[in-house]
């Protein structure tokens, strides 16, 4: 018997061939005779598509070219809905919109082919905001331009702002933000001789991206394979656009008949590839003298873009979390997905709540003001405890943390005291012009401020989604005796190689280093669901924790049955050690044939939905979180500084707290970037700022020190007590730099990102706080 | 990429031959891998400049302080020579890129370049630099004021090298020097607005010598002069102040683009104005 692991801040088992620079991603891999493909996108952002004009004076030999025309079976990129092409096919819906393509075997050849290429468009009028698209400025999508909207009530609004106190409106707006993994998307297809396409690349969803090929050639399912490459990052911007990708990749190959492959520039990856969907949020609630929520009127539109790509559950999400954790007995929830002329935005760490908790938390600060309440002692009134429900009528168990993590948070940070200490001035005068120039140190410029955000982010499918996903994992013995991970999970920088061996290794009673992962490869592995959601450790985890203890026990009795039958008595975990158990196991193969464990996903007793009327269950368990951010702002130039956040997140059993704590700490840097800098400038709806240079994310001199403190509730249907984690340190940031911005100057902040300039405008314009 | 043996090969190469035009200097190409990566650059030939040595170096002549074009951003911010004789110049180099463009890029490839937003043209125009541009016909030198002519064009002839960047030092002996980036963020930032001044006042607080300049607000980099003008002979308060900011604004033109307003560059102008003459007092 080995000690457990789970719960040790083990390293990650890929960490060091990714420093050292020995991974090979996709743009890595040497292909023979491997062809460079390359697209040619629409530069308006709405029109009919003529002609696609090809310069006869140019030399076209060794091209291969692609169009609509060429694609065997259905001119989709299926998903949701399938309302999306590959190609465009009459119709131009946004800029940047793929059009044709182009492969040859020489870079330089395929850039000057790539000019040689001109498309003659009508334009037609484009709708490029949420607004726009509501006005049906230009038509999108069916009649109304609206993807999805929902719509969740609960108890009587109306007699609760009958009977209210006061009300308290606010409207919140939150822009698109970039997942900026490292590595661009790039993928590789390769036609096979006997007909299957195989697609190598950068992805999260191996089996969405399966789907999507076999619609577009028109195939079966033995006929496309799909296998994940090592893979530089994600956070959703992986998870439906390498469908595209791959697509094109296809199509190209299959014409050729040779491998292709596009690599984006960060470029072109910037520009058009998926975002954050903005937002506008607003809400009107009716609260008590106490501060008590009587009553939550809140509507959300969300801009989708072109196409319904992963709309429809990423509002779904952003409504669920619109209300926030709090206590709220009254409520009427409408949100709607609007399509616009603008590159379809999609996946993206958080989904949806992140600007929905943005709103919200700024709606509490708002009451907060009004009722001249502490921020912290409303939420304390109004935060969900065991016993309550939220939006949906979710019941919430022992596992409402919220209480937890508010009073760690406060008691961490020194709320009371550092909150004091940083006294309300009046708004800086910007322009100091009249007064006498002071002998200066910064000390009088420099406004500091605290704020503070409590969230909560629902972990998995939303709803039923689980059920629908049936995900399918497996474990195998291998004849050295070794164990062996089959699931179509990916490793994107989160630790699931890492944590997934720490949970097969305790079930088993071995040590992680034991337990190997098979290639994310679709040949191989079933269906384990998409890396998404905040689900992989949570719920692909407990299948594999299922499967282990199957494993473990099939041995047991075979081992029991057996002549040469282990020695010593069972323990809990498994009644032997790993080279007991190696030799055991290489024998149970050799004489009994492959032994292969297969489990699927078990929906927590007790657990209902209906999504109709979205009401019940809609997560399985929720993280908490609160953050404490501290601000200094200029008073003149207006240039913000984050030097602390306090993070305090409770996400039931923390598997290995290095990970949770790297987690922490990253989503809550893009949490910042998504607070004051991140910003796409476009112009005619094209991105203008497609560079490094000019869509700014924090760098290390622009992250703050992280005080993180990680709190276990455990969760009973997770693995050893986990919860999901990946998403929820990101809904945090915007509303605590918010607030501590607030607390700073004096003024209302109803928009993120946060920029000098806009605080500038603000200030003049000298709305302090009502 | 032509490889010089030596500056004279380097010169000899520049000259245009047979209606090719001349290769483009490639110095630590910083920016111009920059241009080639989105597809603005239309070059294909290149002159490496990176191996020669007579561009290179920090030394004192004359009176005045010679950086030769090559010399990189981490050299030059750590001379002794220009921590104590142009220390604008050596803030404006701590601040550029982070440590990987300041070991490659260049004080002649910031100048050439011609941005408006370049960090050190702030700098180099308070301190009234001379550059030195020699070609095989001759050796000219042009005043930094006279060098930029419109956005993104200098005087400079494609046949023309920039060999160094000359500081007369007797001028400005006793002044007080003073640098300010605003950027996007606080490392790999391009400019918002960048200044530089340089002040010498007189016992009774009156100011005898006075320049300032700023970056990212115009389509070249901007000489106050009339800003200087209010302040000369003058000793600072609240009028004069008042007077000088009002002058600075017609002193430049900054515009709307991907990375602020012209509003609030404006603003920040006469912000980084007052915290200049306030913190040289
Ligand atoms: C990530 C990043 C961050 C950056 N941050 C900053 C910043 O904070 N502030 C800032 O000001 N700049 C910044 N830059 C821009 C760039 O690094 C600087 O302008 C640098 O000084 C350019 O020098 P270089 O030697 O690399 O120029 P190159 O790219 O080699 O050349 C630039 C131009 O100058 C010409 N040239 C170069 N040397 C000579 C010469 N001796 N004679 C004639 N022509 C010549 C070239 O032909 C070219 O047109 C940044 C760039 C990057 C990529």
């Amino acid at each position: 018997m080995i000690a457990p692991s789970v719960g040790l801040p083990l390293p990650r088992t890929d960490g060091f061939d990714k420093v050292t620079g020995r991974a090979a991603y996709v743009d890595d891999l040497r292909v023979p005779g491997c062809l460079h493909g390359a697209t040619i996108r629409s530069t308006i952002p709405h029109g009919r598509l003529r002609r696609i004009r090809r310069d006869p004076a140019f030399d076209w030999s060794g091209f291969t070219f692609v169009t609509a025309a060429d694609i065997p079976g259905q001119n989709v990129i299926a998903l949701i809905t399938d309302d999306q092409p590959a190609l465009v096919d009459g119709i131009i819906r946004h800029a940047e919109e793929p059009v044709c393509l182009l492969a040859h075997r020489d870079r330089e050849r395929l850039l000057a082919g790539l000019r040689a290429v001109t498309l003659e468009c009508d334009p037609l009028p484009a709708a490029l905001t949420i607004r726009e698209g509501l006005a049906r400025k230009a038509k999108i999508y069916g009649r109304d331009n609206i993807f999805k909207e929902i719509r969740i009530r609960k108890g009587e609004v109306r007699t609760a702002f009958r009977g209210a106190h006061r009300i308290v409106e606010g409207t919140f707006r939150t822009g698109l933000q970039e997942q900026l993994y490292i590595e661009t998307n790039g993928m590789i297809a390769i036609p096979e001789r006997g007909g299957r396409m195989s697609v190598l690349g950068s992805l999260q969803c191996p089996y969405y991206v399966h789907k999507a090929l076999k619609r577009l050639l028109g195939v079966g399912d033995d006929r496309v394979r799909v296998v994940q490459t090592t893979t530089g990052g994600g956070f959703g911007g992986k998870e439906e656009y390498p469908s595209m990708l791959a697509a094109h990749c296809a199509l190209l190959a299959r014409k050729a008949g040779k491998p292709v492959k596009i690599v984006y520039d960060r470029l072109e990856d910037l520009a058009a590839t998926t975002k954050r969907h903005p937002s506008v949020v607003r809400h009107r609630t009716a609260v008590s003298r106490e501060g008590r929520l009587l009553g939550m009127d809140i509507d959300v539109l969300m801009d989708g873009g072109a196409y319904l790509t992963l709309s429809p559950v990423v509002l779904s999400r952003g409504a669920i979390h619109a209300a926030g954790p709090y206590r709220c007995e009254n409520l009427a929830i409408r949100a709607r997905a609007v399509a616009t002329n603008t590159p379809p935005n999609g996946a993206f760490r958080g989904f949806g709540a992140p600007q929905t908790i943005f709103a919200v938390e700024m709606q509490l600060n708002r009451i907060a003001r009004a009722l001249r309440i502490d921020p912290v002692e409303l939420r304390r009134r109004n935060v969900l405890r065991p016993g309550d429900s939220t939006a949906t009528g979710q019941v919430l168990d022992a596992g409402a943390s919220g209480p937890l993590v508010l009073e760690e948070a406060v008691r961490r940070s020194g709320w009371s005291v550092r909150r004091a200490s940083f006294t309300k001035r009046a708004p800086p005068d910007p322009e100091r012009a009249s007064k006498a120039p002071r002998k200066g140190t910064a000390s009088g410029r420099i406004r500091r401020g605290l704020g503070l955000s409590l969230f909560y982010h629902g972990a998995g499918f939303t709803g039923i989604g689980e059920v629908y996903l049936d995900s399918h994992a497996s474990l195998a013995v291998t004849r050295d005796g070794s164990v062996e991970i089959h699931t179509a999970s990916t490793e994107i920088g989160q630790g699931m190689r890492t944590t997934f061996a720490q949970i097969v290794g305790d079930e088993l009673g071995l040590p992680p280093s034991m337990v190997r992962l098979a290639p994310q490869d679709t040949s191989l592995v079933p269906n384990s669901g998409p890396t998404v959601a905040s689900r992989t450790c949570m719920i692909v985890g407990k299948i594999l924790a299922n499967a282990a203890a199957d494993l473990r026990d099939a041995l047991v009795q075979w081992a029991g049955d057996s002549p040469r039958r282990a020695p010593g008595r069972r323990a809990t975990r498994g009644p032997w050690n790993p080279q007991q158990f190696r030799r055991l196991a290489s024998a149970w193969v050799r004489k009994t044939g492959p032994k292969v464990f297969t489990r699927k996903y078990d929906r927590p007793p007790g657990m209902k939905w209906d999504e109709k009327e979205y009401r019940g269950d809609a997560y399985g368990a929720f993280g908490w979180g609160v953050n404490v951010a501290e601000v200094e702002v200029d008073a003149e130039t207006f240039e913000i500084r984050v030097p602390r956040v306090d993070v305090v997140l409770e996400i039931g059993t923390v598997v290995n707290p290095l990970l949770a704590q790297g987690q922490a700490e990253g989503g809550t840097l893009q949490g910042v970037g998504y607070a004051l800098t991140e910003e796409v400038v476009r112009k005619n709806g094209r991105m203008a700022n497609a560079q490094l240079t000019n869509y700014i994310i924090p760098t290390t001199a622009d992250t703050p020190e992280f005080r993180t403190t990680l709190l276990s509730n455990a969760y009973r249907h997770g693995p050893f007590g986990a919860k999901g984690m990946g998403e929820l340190p990101l809904d945090g940031p915007g509303p605590a730099i918010a607030a501590a911005i607030e607390n700073a100057l004096g003024v209302s902040i109803v928009e993120l990102p946060i920029t000098p300039e806009r605080l500038a405008k603000a200030i003049r314009a000298r709305p302090a706080h009502e | 990429m032509l490889q010089p043996r030596d500056l004279r090969d380097a010169l000899r190469l520049l000259v245009p031959r047979n209606g090719a035009p001349a290769p483009v200097p490639f110095a630590g190409g910083t920016d111009l891998m920059v241009h080639l990566n989105a597809g603005t650059l239309r070059d294909r030939r290149f002159l490496n400049l990176w191996g020669l040595r007579e561009l290179r170096g920090i030394r004192l002549h004359r009176g005045s302080l010679e950086i030769g074009a090559l010399t990189s951003w981490t050299a030059i911010r750590h001379s002794a020579r220009v921590r104590r004789r142009a220390p604008s110049l050596e803030a404006a180099a701590a601040e550029i890129g982070a440590i990987q463009i300041q070991n490659r890029g260049t004080i002649g490839g910031n100048i050439v370049n011609a941005s408006p937003a370049g960090d050190s043209l702030p700098a180099l125009a308070v301190l009234e630099a001379t550059l030195i541009l020699r070609s095989v016909r001759e050796t000219r030198e042009v005043p930094f004021g006279g060098f930029y002519t419109g956005y993104r064009r200098t005087v400079r002839r494609p046949d023309e090298l920039l060999t160094a960047v000359r500081i007369p030092l007797a001028p400005i002996r006793g002044a007080r020097h003073w640098f300010r980036k605003i950027g996007t963020r606080r490392a790999q930032a391009i400019s918002k607005v960048v200044a530089a001044g340089l002040i010498r006042r007189s016992r009774t607080g009156c100011i005898e010598v006075v320049r300032f300049a700023l970056g990212s607000v115009a389509p070249t980099p901007v000489r106050a002069s009339r800003t200087e003008a209010t302040l000369l002979h003058q000793i600072p308060n609240a009028t004069v102040v008042a007077r000088a900011t009002a002058a600075l604004q017609r002193d430049i033109s900054p515009i709307d683009d991907i990375r602020s307003t012209r509003e609030y560059r404006r603003h920040l102008a006469g912000v980084l104005l007052r915290r200049f003459i306030e913190e040289s007092g």
